[in-house]
């Protein structure tokens, strides 16, 4: 006994060197970082530039330079972003207490109904919902928002409460173990922990929302979806093409977005 | 190797750490009670194994103290002070908690990990931060090199020793730990047992064990408690008498076979009274060591060089065949153990090398004494005849060089 006190920890020795040739080989076997980052907005770039010399290259009566000049897209641009984001900021504010709520001891027992509910929402067709909502409640912008929350509220909600109950529950034995409160172990160990998950779901209604936007429109309140049915009913082509083209390159630019956020607030050590 | 020691059974007069009355547990929607009227003492600075088949409850039980499962009945006082229904809370934060899966928090680093109840007591970032590095260097992993990296970057020995760390971070007077080394390979756990053991002869806290294993529970416990369905009390004992008196057929079975075996695992080898062994110690004359070698009966006298080094077994044979004692005759003195070496393992030794008996030697390798397989028939004896282990006195310097 006396022997081994005096011997170094071989593990102590042996650690280091041996993790750092697992971190270079998983560097190596993977493209770098910042490629796999670059080569999304790169494409978005091009394709937004083509769209550019191919509008450009059109000649456009005045119907189409009213749709397509660099101040009625910038509106109409904004106005989408407005809705997709307002619709996902309330999205993710009433998606996540829930989604907390209902993996708690105490609603439990509640959590199939409140879920179907919400599987309700994202079952009923886009337009059917945002129309329906039109016709029993109003039209304008806040109704768009009420359509696109109850359209990608399942998202969220589902990853918080799948995120919740992955946690293992010997982290959350050791923390209440140890003397954590139960609002301590959920603050500090058990939402770090489904960051990922819940994140991922929040990704995903981000680009439900910016999809789903286009439809604003026909409830008028705006968006990009203005250029696309203004194109249709005025038989315009450019407009239409213009109108659709920015809708995906938006839809895509923010799901990569989405997923440098991800990587960004994804906890060390996982 | 396992140092004894830690079993000297030290009498603790006055309040125990932690009482137990009357403890009962009825889960709900259970006919049976999970723990029935457990009433037990653990005394401060010991370590009590509570050992039991699955299903005795043990678990339950642990986890009762700590009221992670709120008893149904009964009573826990920690130092004399009734905390049944206190806030849980505060309770856990006077107790430290080690379980199986260790459940370091993936996303902190292993110094943020160990700080965990330090920063829920408030502690000021110094204190924690001198804390958690004492604390690596006690568990001797070096706090540079380990006290920002994550979990997923240790080995689970590592794993289970930050855990233990954890545990010990606030210095509570009271720790429990739930099969803290089962789900560890068997030679990782051998070490990480005596490192606990090195450990507890530091800190000297009241630690409450749970095991299935009767193994760990002799090395590991000053007492076991051994617990039948409802976490009953078959026997609650300190090892010795465990392995040597069992209570009733229920004990005798739970320990098994090997129980004389294990026992001696308990003493080291200088517990016990030495073989009078012939040696003659260079320079010597042939004609003297063959007079010791007569008037000893024995088949060999052991020579020993000029510093008292075993050299070689002499037998009358090889000082007939040479004149001079610093060449040659004789076999080499093997084999050689520790003072602390326990008499299990000295035992092995004497089969492995066929000689029926070993030489004791201290660090430096002086010559201490010779153990013969009539001292361990004689210990075995004694054993059964008087239980109680002869106290030694030791102190945590002898077992650690450097704290």
């Amino acid at each position: 006994m006396r022997l081994r006190q005096t011997v170094p920890q071989p593990a102590t020795a042996g650690v280091a060197p041996a993790m750092v040739t697992e971190e270079r080989i998983a560097r190596q076997s993977r493209i770098p970082r910042w490629v796999s980052y670059a080569g999304m907005p790169l494409f978005l770039a091009l394709a937004s530039l083509a769209l550019y010399l191919w509008v450009t290259g059109q000649e456009l009566d005045s119907i189409e330079q009213r749709q397509l000049n660099s101040e009625f897209i910038t509106d109409k641009l904004i106005e989408h972003l407005k809705l997709a984001a307002v619709s996902t900021l309330f999205v993710i504010a009433i998606a996540v207490p829930l989604g907390i709520a209902l993996t708690r001891p105490l609603l439990r027992r509640v959590t199939p109904l409140v879920v179907g509910v919400a599987n309700i929402g994202q079952a009923v067709p886009s337009i059917g919902l945002l129309v329906l909502l039109a016709v029993v409640s109003g039209i304008g912008f806040r109704y768009a928002v009420i359509a696109l929350v109850a359209y990608s509220v399942l998202p969220v909600l589902r990853n918080t409460m799948v995120g919740l109950q992955q946690v293992d529950r010997s982290f959350i034995e050791a923390g209440r173990g140890m003397g954590m409160s139960k609002a301590s172990v959920l603050a500090r160990i058990e939402l770090p922990l489904a960051v990922p998950v819940i994140m991922a779901g929040v990704r995903t209604a981000l680009v439900i929302n910016v999809g789903t936007a286009a439809l604003a429109t026909f409830v008028n309140a705006g968006g990009l979806g203005d250029l696309i049915s203004n194109g249709i009913a005025l038989n315009r082509t450019p407009v239409l093409v213009t109108g659709s083209v920015l809708t995906g390159i938006l839809a895509l630019f923010i799901d990569w977005l989405g997923g440098v956020t991800e990587d960004v607030v994804r906890p060390k050590g996982l | 190797m396992t140092d004894p020691s830690h079993h000297s059974d030290r009498s603790s007069g006055g309040e125990p750490m932690i009482r137990l009355e009357g403890l009962t547990k009825r889960f709900p929607g259970q006919k049976e009670l999970a723990v029935d009227d457990l009433t037990m003492h653990i005394p401060d600075g010991e370590i009590i194994v509570l050992v039991g088949p699955s299903g005795s409850g043990k678990t339950t039980t642990l986890r009762m103290i700590n009221r992670l499962i709120e008893p149904s009945s009964g009573k826990i006082i920690l130092e004399g002070e009734d905390v049944t229904s206190i806030h849980p809370d505060r309770l856990r934060r006077r107790m430290g908690y080690v379980i199986q899966q260790v459940g370091l928090f993936p996303h902190m680093t292993i110094a943020q990990n160990i700080a965990t109840v330090p920063k829920m007591l408030g502690w000021d970032r110094k204190r924690i931060a001198e804390r958690t590095d004492e604390l690596l260097t006690l568990i001797r992993m070096d706090p540079e090199t380990y006290r920002s990296r994550y979990p997923k970057e240790l080995s689970g020995g590592q794993r289970q020793r930050v855990g233990v760390a954890r545990a010990l971070a606030a210095d509570p007077p009271v720790i429990l730990m739930d099969e803290p080394f089962s789900a560890i390979d068997p030679i990782t756990r051998g070490g990480l047992q005596d490192e606990f053991l090195r450990l507890q002869a530091l800190i000297k806290k009241t630690i409450v064990f749970v095991t299935h294993d009767i193994d760990e529970a002799v090395k590991m416990g000053d007492r076991i408690a051994i617990l039948r369905e409802r976490s009953q009390i078959a026997q609650y004992d300190t090892p010795e008498h465990i392995l040597t008196h069992p209570v009733d057929d229920f004990v005798r079975d739970f320990v098994g076979t090997g129980a004389a075996i294990r026992r001696l695992s308990l003493s080291a080898v200088d517990s016990v009274k030495w073989a009078e062994w012939p040696v003659a110690q260079l320079p010597a004359e042939v004609a003297q060591v063959r007079e010791v070698l007569g008037r000893s009966g024995k088949s060999a006298v052991l020579l020993l060089d000029e510093e008292r080094r075993p050299l070689r077994w002499v037998d009358g044979r090889a000082l007939e065949s040479s004149d001079r004692l610093s060449v040659e005759p004789g076999a080499i003195a093997l084999p050689t153990v520790l003072p602390t070496t326990t008499l299990h393992s000295a035992l092995d030794e004497m089969l492995k090398s066929g000689y029926g008996s070993v030489i004791v030697a201290d660090a430096g390798g002086h010559y201490q004494g010779v153990v013969d397989l009539e001292t361990v028939l004689k210990a075995v004896h004694d054993m059964r005849e008087e239980v109680v282990v002869p106290a030694q006195d030791w102190t945590p310097e002898e077992v650690v060089a450097s704290p």
